[in-house]
């Protein structure tokens, strides 16, 4: 399996007040082509801490943390930064208030140097089914489902091999969640895109996931298939906890 | 179902606007006894506003109408400030969705659970320590003393909303809501702290009404349930049959998320028919 994304050894230790916190701690995977890949995890766990330093948002350390088959740096070249693009969990909080639909989608272009943007900023309206007429509107003129497509076409007009979402759904009603689910894996599909998706929500990760990784307190736990999260054939105790957990509450009986 | 607790008819709760009038719940009725029910839906959909007009918690301009809002047979509209002032956190509490945000940041836990026995009960202030750290042992707080002495902020999620639900608890009212008490902790946490309600109910016989959007602990913990759309319910059935549920809503609702047992390769989305709100 060609590896587009591969992690080896991951630390990631944030300072606290003077004490090192270790958010992250020896975690290894490896992603292929076209693959999706979930994580899962309660808070703290790391599992978003993961995501933003695949990304290179935050400083890491790793024995060799690999994207498309090339080492990237601390620091990140445009060309590798180009390879991958975020969507974040609070489509609120990841739009510029003063900016319309157009600005935020044209800057990407800007950044990258690249020609027909109207064309481009066009078409990736139309493409997360938004209609022509959001492309001047600002984000408070938009509902939460509305900023979350902008955030996705946002991320994909750079047409980058991988997109990384950090909880995309946790913020919207469950209507909501299943329209922005459906356009992730039919652009996943059509775009032919390699896929990270961070979720708390087995459901959500199982729906879109081949395979998922379980963290807990900055470790990782195990990798599993989706099927296996289904029938529970899992290995560690951790997770037999969080499937039974997320399929509600059971009554004790006796 | 025993007694009835509560008796809701036709409630309604409107905002008089610059753009005309906002109708946030349109003749709500329900019965409630000493049971777990469930209200869910969707964010704007009335529940919160439901929960919040039986306490009389309806800010102005709101205004509150109904045919009959009554609570172990007292009628509960028009009621004075101070008259509501003996009524909840006595006979009746809410808990809310964040304890981060309904706990006195510069009080000590202790101090904030003390105050309620002393106000409600007429506690003396041996008495109502006592009272408190016995609550803090019931909501499963393994060092009640530590915690007592302790400040919002030193606790975690799953403790915070453990100390408010003590707090809310220990005045022992028969009727608690609880608007989604278990949203913003983990799962693994989640499940303590229904556990927590499940006893209340059994054991003290309170009328407990649980608000969420989440239709798999709504339909694993709750008796009955009540689905809202648009400020109007929708249906009510028994929590075991959401799934089997008859209104295309529910139905939407439930297709809509995504599920651990029944893979599907295309969610459903819910496709709203205005005649819902006629």
């Amino acid at each position: 399996m060609a590896g587009m994304i591969d992690v080896n050894d991951l630390h990631v230790t944030f300072q606290n007040g003077g004490k090192p916190v270790r958010a992250v701690q020896g975690v290894s995977f490896s992603v292929g082509d076209g693959e999706s890949f979930g994580i899962v995890g309660e808070s703290g766990s790391g599992k978003s801490t993961v995501l933003k330093a695949i990304a290179g948002l935050i400083p890491s350390e790793s024995a060799g943390l690999l994207v498309n088959g090339k080492p990237v740096s601390a620091r990140r070249a445009k060309e590798d930064r180009r390879q991958l693009q975020f969507v974040f969990q609070d489509p609120y909080a990841s739009l510029h208030p003063r900016q319309t639909v157009d600005d935020v989608l044209r800057e990407p272009l800007i950044i990258h140097g690249i020609g027909e943007r109207d064309e481009k900023i066009v078409g990736a309206i139309a493409e997360v089914g938004l209609s022509p007429q959001h492309r001047f509107r600002y984000p408070h003129q938009l509902s939460g489902g509305q900023r979350q497509r902008v955030a996705i076409a946002r991320a994909l007009i750079l047409r980058p091999p991988i997109l990384l979402l950090d909880e995309p759904t946790s913020a919207l009603d469950v209507s909501v969640q299943a329209e922005i689910l459906n356009l992730i894996s039919r652009l996943r599909k059509s775009h032919r895109l390699t896929i990270i998706l961070v979720s708390h929500d087995l459901g959500v990760v199982a729906h879109l996931c081949s395979r998922i990784a379980i963290m807990q307190l900055g470790r990782l736990v195990e990798i599993v298939e989706a099927n296996s999260l289904r029938t529970g054939q899992v290995r560690q105790d951790y997770t037999r906890r969080l499937i039974a957990a997320s399929r509600g509450f059971t009554r004790m009986t006796g | 179902m025993s007694e009835t607790l509560l008796s809701v008819r036709n409630l309604s709760v409107a905002y008089p606007g610059r753009s005309g009038v906002t109708h946030a719940l349109r003749n709500a009725s329900f019965t409630l006894g000493r049971e777990r029910l469930g209200i869910v839906g969707e964010s704007g959909s009335g529940k919160t506003t439901a929960g919040r007009a039986i306490l009389g918690l309806i800010p102005k301009p709101g205004i509150v109408m109904a045919d009959e809002l009554s609570f172990a047979g007292e009628p509960l509209l028009n009621r004075s400030e101070s008259d509501w002032r003996k009524l909840r956190g006595r006979r009746m509490s809410m808990i809310m969705q964040d304890p981060k945000y309904s706990l006195n940041p510069v009080q000590r836990i202790g101090q904030q659970i003390s105050e309620t026995c002393r106000l409600h009960l007429g506690s003396t202030r041996k008495d109502a320590e006592q009272r408190s750290l016995a609550m803090l042992e019931a909501v499963k707080i393994r060092d009640p003393e530590l915690v007592y002495n302790q400040y919002p902020h030193q606790l975690s999620g799953g403790m915070g909303q453990r100390a408010m639900i003590a707090m809310m608890l220990v005045a022992e009212p028969d009727l608690l809501i609880a608007d989604e008490p278990t949203s913003a902790l983990d799962v693994t946490v989640q499940n303590d702290v229904l556990r927590i309600l499940d006893d209340l109910v059994t054991e003290r016989g309170m009328g407990l009404i649980f608000i969420s959007h989440n239709l798999t602990i709504v339909s694993s913990f709750c008796d009955r349930v009540l689905i809202m759309y648009g400020g109007k319910i929708m249906e009510e059935c028994a929590a075991d049959d959401l799934k089997k549920a008859r209104h295309p809503y529910t139905r939407a609702l439930v297709a809509a998320a995504p599920s651990l047992d029944e893979p599907r390769a295309e969610l459903a989305t819910v496709v709203r028919d205005p005649a819902w709100l006629a």
